[in-house]
């Protein structure tokens, strides 16, 4: 029989039958081995564990029973790496090669492997279900939840969890204007780091002029601690597309790129494939879905450049010039990718689309805090015991996530600070833990949401040379082209290594906080104008480790060495 | 210097057929160019520049702004440490030395034998994992300063 010629579909109607097809297909009580795939489990040997798998079920001739899919994050990285047992969910950590033969064996018979469950730090008892473990249970995952459900590199899974729905409803039911009051209402929020109301945005870049306009995808997640990015893309890329055709279509664009770093490989791989894919089917390229719209996305890999997380910089880099950012004041809605109105939103912020095209505006401002709707992804590391990534509704507190969620601090220390925001974010100190997390209240504190990293630090951890890390880190990866940052960053830094070298002078600290004000003022970009966060909020909240270090030249929590200076 | 070979020649030629000469996927040439000989040669950075008609000074600009090109060449394996905040928080630093004390080389040098080239990155985004050591594209969580000789050995 000759094979259906193409996968192509040409109407909502069509949409609605392929995935009724596909879900009768799927019988929902089969029993389904899911094993992470993502970066982290990986790293910690998950290939192995999924070749295991493979081999198993191929030499029991097991393959009606026992469904393996390879996923996406689920976020637990800490106990990589992770399986799952579906239908009932039944979660095993630290998951070795040599557990495979055992794990398919017990499943076989209905039997659960205790020794491979989750052991509750408090109780000391074993959990079974993935949604009884602790670090899931505060958590709020609407853009995360899909992820063990979906083979990232498989449309069919998508489409069988309502998949390109949103982008039906869209065409077909809305016109462009309803669905940017649709997002406005929605009161989502940039998630790059801005917080600038996504609509509003979308509206700008529809009214302003030209023939041609663009849609960006940011994926250049630079900020050292992030991978919120990279775990959307490489656990359900199809969700970051959607939301990138419905913007365009919203705003009246026909050429979208992806802008990626390079580092992410995998990410890279999903994404290329679920473009691949979404062509095949007609998401996009002509006339998608027969609605008469048109657009193609385009992926541009970074080259390492963490300036080229900023918008200008990066649509620099997108025309093949050098990613150097520009003064704005033109907005890059008006004039932005070769001088024509651009639309540049970050992964988190497409991915929530879909969601409220879905399910309404109404809907989606229930969730959250007053100025900040919605969830949002955190990725936990640092000095905390349940690393991962988090997804909490926005306005939760600080101490929900990192006792509650993230299991405090290991070895019973002492917190101290949370960092958030990247380089250009601020140290959050313990006095303020009860703090509800959104943009507006992050802001208030001296830091920023940025992309979603949050790095806790304890005792341990001295935060002059927290400071100077950050302000080494943004001194190298300074474009040059404006002279605040350039020649600020360079004497703050020097001025910070010295500290932590024992060679600190008085009057440092008031210097420190004057070369801040000027590049707070002067900078041409944002990575100069927050470049001062760290510094800042490190000396309000932890001035006495400045001054231990200046006038005693002692490190309080150990890590500088400064012995070697003769005291005087 | 093998570019000026034909089969050479003819592997930059296909790589810009690929991206349709759009000068926009400069940095995505580079990329290939580079993932094909390990550093970007001369020869084919003037190849670049007529194949997508850019100026061969922004070509060389651009390849000197970005931290991922290399103009010299570089070694058959690329170690990448990651530096990120949590990698750094997680002694990320210790694991560089031991790396560079192995190896005889500071972080952004070649060893004498081009085996290995040893270089800082900022962040992988494995943070949960830190410290994170990769080499040729794989990645090595937790890595602990006596891991390092046997991971070097391993890539031989």
């Amino acid at each position: 029989m000759a094979k259906r010629k193409t996968n192509r579909i040409n109407s909502p109607q069509e949409l609605e039958a392929i995935r009724e097809s596909i879900i009768k297909s799927r019988d929902p009580s089969q029993t389904c081995i899911v094993v992470c795939g993502g970066t982290g489990c990986l790293a910690l040997g998950a290939q192995d564990v999924i070749a295991g798998f493979r081999r198993k079920i191929q030499e029991g001739g097991l393959e009606k029973k026992l469904a393996l899919r390879i996923t996406g994050c689920p976020g637990f990285c800490e106990k990589g790496p992770l399986v799952v047992i579906k239908p009932e969910n039944i979660l095993y950590q630290q998951v070795r090669g040599e557990d495979v033969a055992e794990i398919v064996s017990e499943t076989v018979k209905g039997n659960i492997v205790d020794r491979l469950l989750y052991t509750d730090p408090d109780t000391g008892k074993k959990i079974t279900y993935e949604s009884e473990v602790p670090f899931y249970k505060k958590q709020k995952r609407l853009l995360l939840g899909d992820n063990s459900n979906i083979d990232p590199t498989e449309i069919r899974d998508y489409l069988a969890l309502g998949g390109y729905a949103a982008l039906s409803k869209a065409l077909f039911k809305m016109s462009p204007e309803k669905i940017i009051k649709e997002v406005k209402k929605s009161g989502l929020r940039g998630r790059g780091g801005g917080g600038f109301p996504a609509g509003v945005k979308w509206e700008s870049c529809r009214r302003a002029e030209g023939d041609t306009k663009y849609v960006i995808c940011n994926a250049e997640e630079g900020d050292p601690g992030a991978f919120v990015d990279r775990n959307l893309l490489e656990g359900n890329p199809h969700s970051v597309l959607e939301g990138m055709i419905i913007g365009a279509y919203a705003i009246g664009a026909h050429q979208g790129y992806v802008y990626i770093r390079n580092e992410y490989r995998l990410a890279l791989e999903h994404l290329t494939q679920a473009i691949k894919q979404a062509e095949e089917y007609g998401f996009l390229g002509e006339n998608i879905l027969g609605s008469g719209f048109d657009f193609t996305v385009k992926i541009s890999r970074g080259g390492g450049a963490y300036v080229c997380g900023e918008s200008t910089a990066l649509m620099a880099s997108l025309e093949g010039k050098v990613g150097e950012p520009r003064a704005k004041y033109i907005h890059t809605v008006e004039r932005g990718l070769w001088e024509q109105p651009t639309n540049l939103n970050n992964v988190e912020t497409w991915a929530n689309i879909p969601l409220i095209i879905n399910s309404g505006a109404n809907w989606y401002s229930t969730i959250g805090s007053e100025g900040s709707k919605g969830t949002k992804i955190f990725s936990l590391s640092g000095k905390i015991n349940n690393t991962g990534l988090v997804e909490v509704p926005m306005g939760i507190t600080l101490r929900e996530i990192i006792y509650d969620i993230g299991g405090g601090i290991p070895e019973d220390r002492k917190f101290k600070a949370a960092q958030t925001g990247g380089p250009g974010g601020g140290c959050i100190p313990e006095s303020l833990l009860n703090l509800p997390v959104d943009f507006d209240e992050l802001t208030k504190v001296g830091s920023v949401m940025g992309s979603g990293s949050m790095i806790v630090m304890d005792e341990t951890t001295c935060m002059v040379d927290m400071a100077r890390y950050f302000i080494n880190f943004l001194e190298r990866e300074s474009c040059g082209k404006c002279i605040p940052c350039r020649e600020g960053l360079k004497r703050m830094s020097q001025i910070l290594t010295d500290i932590t070298e024992g060679k600190g002078k008085d009057g440092d600290i008031g210097l420190l906080e004057r070369l801040s004000a000027a590049l707070i003022d002067s900078s041409l970009c944002a990575l100069g104008s927050t470049a001062p966060n760290p510094v800042l909020t490190t000396i309000r909240y932890f001035r006495d480790e400045y001054e231990a270090h200046i006038r005693d030249r002692r490190c309080p929590a150990g890590v500088c060495k400064l012995d070697a200076v003769i005291r005087k | 210097m093998k570019v000026k070979d034909k089969p050479a020649k003819q592997k930059v030629k296909s790589i810009l057929g690929r991206y349709q000469g759009d000068p926009g996927m400069l940095v995505s040439v580079l990329q290939d160019v580079q993932a094909e000989y390990n550093y970007l040669p001369k020869e084919a950075l003037v190849q670049v520049s007529q194949g997508l008609d850019i100026p061969l000074t922004q070509v060389y600009s651009v390849a000197s702004f970005f931290k991922a090109f290399s103009l010299k060449p570089r070694g058959k394996h690329i170690l990448n440490v990651c530096l990120g905040t949590a990698c750094h928080v997680r002694g990320a630093v210790r694991i560089l030395e031991e790396i560079e004390r192995a190896l005889g080389i500071k972080s952004g040098g070649t060893t004498k034998d081009l085996k290995y080239t040893l270089e800082r990155v900022n962040c992988v985004g494995a943070c949960a994992l830190g410290p994170i050591v990769i080499v040729d594209g794989n990645y090595s969580g937790q890595m602990k300063s006596n891991k390092v000789k046997p991971l070097l050995e391993s890539y031989n």
